[in-house]
């Protein structure tokens, strides 16, 4: 066991741990965080997910002592009070069914965004294609990133941002 | 440093408001929902007032009792106490939807508890598509009572005939006079109802009050927002995976490193050194590891040296032998073969017979998150935290499994990993309960990845023979339909001698379930048939990887992707379109279910047009393909390597109807297949949200289009080698279709009835879609795949023996 200082969400913890601990259990057992979740603890399904200095990063795979820089969880992708424009189109386009991989396809679409805030419908393809969900939301997960990406110009160009509403295409006939 | 998290802010919130008081706590007791506010420090205190009241902890919640299912506070809000369990598809919102119609009182002023099961009534939980329609109807009904005991109540105290009253928004008002009203709360918040219900059982719970005619609901109908998805996307939802407790353990399973093998012995020196290590805990070949910390037991779990021996004979054929063996078994068990008109004697004059075989391999759950669970043995009674489904079945088999009494078990269901079947056999549960049992401390236990791809339950595996009859007219004359399903002792109903771990105890049953082939669900106008079904058992029937249960509509998939493939290659042979064969199949029907041919008809004509169907038969000439796939891309005739087609499959799920129609792009250099494009007619009567439902259809179509392009648990002759998301690769982004429409149909005879019922809808649209995708390929190619999954290898494969 040794002190391990992270920086996550805005906050400096050190917390006493064998530093080859995956970060994720840190985060979750020691830090008490719930973004963060185990989905196959190698690295290939996202659901573990973190920032770290806004690089999307798998925690079930990187010790702890490795992870320097800002650490930010779902539960940070908030700010002041109010919710990232994802978060945002997530609830507008109803995405989730039962959520629990939804951590990674936030984060990831996040640092997509960061990075290409107009991405294209390969690019967001490409970019989210290693993030993985079994309730098959894919559709409407790239529906949400493209809403969320139209609504962050719209704003940066002082427009009014567009319904919230949710669309309902299904009328019955 | 540790943290302690506890339950979700807004189930506290409505536990606390609902026992405010000693007074509050004896109407608990009566209503079943005792101990509500003890959260995870006031056992003791509980224990008291349950050994004053000689019930045990936690007596069952009569569902005869209305204040089991509705509490109305103070502040004019109510709460719902639901026996359901929502795996995301949008039934929590539903169901509140649907009650606070029937008891007058704004949607946003009502909150929903489900599936504890010492504080709301045992429905179940889920499973089966019937959370709507079968569950949905005594909420319906028990609100609508609340609502009319309310009337009475405000006509005495207004003094006014229950005629004169008008209700709304928790506010009973006189007509004739709006200055003289009475709320909710004023009648009965924080008091008893004291009114008792009638049923024989839960399903038939109500009292004296009808529910509403379908133009008097309000909320039902709308799209409302789920009230589940903020915390979903915000961080703050507390999921079952997160709840911790003081003095809280971890464990970690260790599996037969084969199928069958036996322990022999464990050397428990070999992680004595770990930190944090506290003990082995081994019976039979169940064998588990508990450390003080999640990371030390999963090394725990890795560097454990234990001996096992392997069984004497192989516990299953490789994969890639299976059906081979499944079509050369003897079944375990025959149905009887069901027979209608002379079906030999239509083959013998028949102008033509089509016979094709299909198989569909092991598929399973793989849940994005492994099975987890957390017990709590604190003070003599047991706790599971758990997103078992069927939460209730849970709790009765823990309490026969640990023999205490059921009355001293309850368990608390928070949101999790998809379920679709798989937590209906809660294998953690069961054995966090053991483990925590052993230890007389709160256990944690989770699966690993390699654990829960290679040791979930599995759909079964199907063989299917089929053969049908035109005449000269090309007509289907007759259709005989032989399936074989690997279904052979079935678990799924958390019984406490069939999970797992009493598996591998060596605690089982005197004979295994007898397992289930299917038949198809159809409406079609085929005057002579025979359909067989029949089981058959791998050599190892316990302790096995391989076990079946229950995945999404459990047989469904599999039988209509074999029926609904052989209705197209009919259609094929009489040289028709694929629709209007389906169409004149369904008109020509002679059964007596106009109701269910109605809206067959009504369902597939409207996915045809929505799609934009153009008639014709399959396959598409190539010559057709060649050039609208060369204009699209702008190459040359010769070298676009792109074929497309679209392919229709229809079938009905309970009283649901589905059709889904696939468009697909084949690359005929790679195999790859992209399905472009999904429409999805649907027809589950009276909707409550739309929006919820679509999303539900979307989703239950792409798992499915997962099951056809990619899904197929693999095995050679001694484990599963399907381990991970390499080993077992799932749908991924770039998989996802380019257009999604979904078409709610509501094809009643009587559409505008004032009765129209909602049905089931979170599986049907799963159904048909493996057929779908089929057909579509066999459209744009030629070629017809009989075998799932279409990965671009096995494509490949079909289409350079056929020189497409």
């Amino acid at each position: 066991m040794s002190i391990v200082t992270l920086n996550v969400n805005g906050t400096t913890h050190e917390v006493d741990v064998d530093p080859s601990t995956p970060l994720l259990y840190v985060l979750r057992n020691d830090l008490g965080l719930k973004g963060p979740r185990f989905g196959c603890g190698l690295g290939q399904c996202g659901t573990c997910t973190v920032l770290i200095d806004g690089v999307a990063m798998r925690s079930c795979v990187m010790r702890t002592s490795q992870a320097r820089g800002e650490i930010t969880t779902l539960e940070g992708l908030s700010k002041n009070g109010n919710l990232d424009p994802l978060q945002q189109a997530w609830i507008d386009e109803q995405v989730p069914q039962c959520g629990f991989c939804h951590n990674g396809q936030l984060l990831n679409a996040r640092a997509l965004l960061d990075r290409n805030p107009d991405p294209s419908d390969a690019e967001i393809r490409e970019a989210m294609d290693g993030t993985l969900c079994r309730c098959m939301t894919y559709y409407r997960i790239q529906a949400a990133i493209k809403r969320a990406a139209r609504s962050t110009m719209a704003a940066a160009q002082g427009s009014p941002t567009e319904s919230t509403e949710a669309q309902v295409k299904g009328a019955a006939e | 440093m540790s943290t302690t998290l506890k339950l979700p802010k807004a189930m506290e919130d409505a536990l606390h408001r609902i026992n405010p008081s000693a007074s509050r706590r004896d109407f608990l007791r009566a209503s079943g929902a005792l101990v509500v506010s003890a959260g995870f420090s006031a056992i003791p205190g509980a224990r008291a007032i349950a050994a004053v009241a000689g019930t045990g902890l936690y007596p069952d919640p009569d569902f005869l009792q209305l204040d089991t299912w509705i509490v109305i506070h103070p502040d004019n809000t109510a709460t719902f106490f639901v026996g359901k369990t929502d795996g995301g598809q949008g039934t929590g919102t539903a169901f509140r939807q649907m009650m606070s119609d029937e008891l007058d009182i704004a949607y946003d002023k009502t909150s929903l508890i489900m599936g504890r099961t010492d504080i709301t009534p045992d429905q179940g939980g889920s499973g089966g598509s019937d959370a709507i329609e079968r569950d949905g109807l005594p909420m319906r009904r028990v609100a609508a009572e609340a609502r009319r005991v309310l009337l009475e109540m405000a006509a005495e105290q207004l003094g006014a005939p229950v005629a004169q009253l008008k209700v709304k928004n928790a506010t009973v008002t006189v007509s004739s006079d709006p200055a003289r009203s009475v709320t909710y709360a004023e009648l009965v918040g924080g008091k008893r109802f004291d009114v008792k219900l009638a049923g024989g059982n839960v399903d038939a719970t109500g009292g004296m009050a009808d529910i509403k005619p379908v133009d008097d609901l309000q909320y039902v109908g709308q799209s409302l927002q789920r009230y589940d998805i903020p915390a979903k996307v915000d961080g703050s939802l507390t999921w079952a995976v997160d709840v911790k407790l003081p003095g809280m353990v971890h464990a970690r399973n260790v599996r037969p490193p084969v199928a069958g093998a036996a322990l022999r012995g464990i050397d428990e020196s070999s992680v004595a050194d770990i930190p944090g290590f506290i003990r082995v805990v081994s019976r039979g070949n169940y064998v588990a590891v508990i450390c003080e910390r999640e990371e030390q037991a999963i090394r725990a779990a890795q560097q454990l040296k234990a001996e096992w021996a392997p069984p004497a004979d192989a516990p299953f054929p490789a994969s890639e032998e299976l059906f081979d063996y499944i079509r050369g078994a003897t079944p375990t068990s025959s149905s009887d073969p069901e027979i209608e008109g002379d079906p030999d004697a239509a083959f013998a004059g028949a102008d033509r017979v089509i016979e094709a075989e299909y198989d569909v391999p092991f598929q399973g759950h793989t849940a994005i998150g492994p099975a987890h669970a957390l017990a709590d043995p604190s003070d003599g009674q047991m706790t599971i935290y758990s997103n078992d489904m069927k939460s209730y079945g849970l709790r009765n088999g823990v309490a026969e499994f640990l023999g205490i009494p059921r009355e001293q078990v309850r368990v608390i269901y928070m949101d999790g990993p998809q379920v679709y079947g798989r937590t209906a056999a809660d294998d953690a549960g069961f054995e966090a309960a053991f483990l925590a049992h052993e230890l007389g401390r709160p256990v944690r236990i989770q699966w690993t990845r390699d654990e829960e791809t290679a040791w979930d339950t599995k759909g079964p595996a199907y063989s299917f023979s089929l053969r049908g009859g035109l005449d000269a007219r090309g007509r289907v004359v007759a259709l005989e339909y032989d399936a074989r399903a690997v279904d052979y002792n079935h678990v799924g109903y958390n019984e406490a001698d069939t999970v797992l771990i009493a598996q591998l105890m060596g605690r089982r049953p005197a004979e295994p379930a007898r397992g289930n082939a299917a038949t198809p669900a159809v409406m079609y106008a085929i005057p002579n048939r025979r359909t067989n079904s029949q089981v058959v058992a791998l050599p190892m029937v316990w302790e096995t990887p391989l076990r079946t249960g229950n995945l999404r509509d459990p047989n469904g998939p599999q039988v209509t992707f074999a029926y609904e493939s052989f209705i197209d290659e009919l259609a094929t042979a009489a040289r028709a379109d694929p629709v209007q064969f389906r169409l004149d199949l369904l008109a020509g029907s002679n059964e007596d279910d106009v109701f269910r041919r109605a809206r067959s008809i009504a369902v597939v004509r409207a996915a045809a047009k929505a799609y934009n169907w153009d008639e014709r038969p399959s396959p598409r000439s190539r010559d057709a393909n060649r050039r609208q796939t060369s204009g699209q891309s702008g190459a040359g005739p010769e070298e676009s390597p792109i074929l497309t087609g679209r392919g229709i499959s229809y079938t009905f799920r309970s009283r649901t109807i589905a059709a889904a129609i696939a468009e697909v792009e084949v690359n005929r250099q790679t195999g790859h297949v992209w399905v472009k494009r999904l429409v999805c007619a649907h027809d589950c009567g009276l909707v409550i949200n739309p929006e919820g439902l679509q999303r539900t259809i979307e989703c239950g179509m792409l798992h499915a289009l997962s099951r056809a392009l990619w899904e197929e648990v693999q095995f050679d002759r001694e484990k599963v080698t399907s381990v991970d998301w390499l080993s077992h690769p799932s749908l991924r982004h770039s998989d996802t279709p380019e257009t999604i429409d979904v078409v709610l149909v509501n094809g009643d005879p009587d559409p505008d009835r004032s009765d129209l019922a909602p049905y089931g809808a979170g599986e049907a649209s799963h159904k048909p879609l493996i057929a779908a995708v089929a057909n579509a390929i066999h459209d744009a190619t030629g070629v017809r795949l009989r075998r799932p999954p279409f990965r671009k290898e096995r494509v490949l494969a079909a289409l350079r023996a056929a020189e497409v």
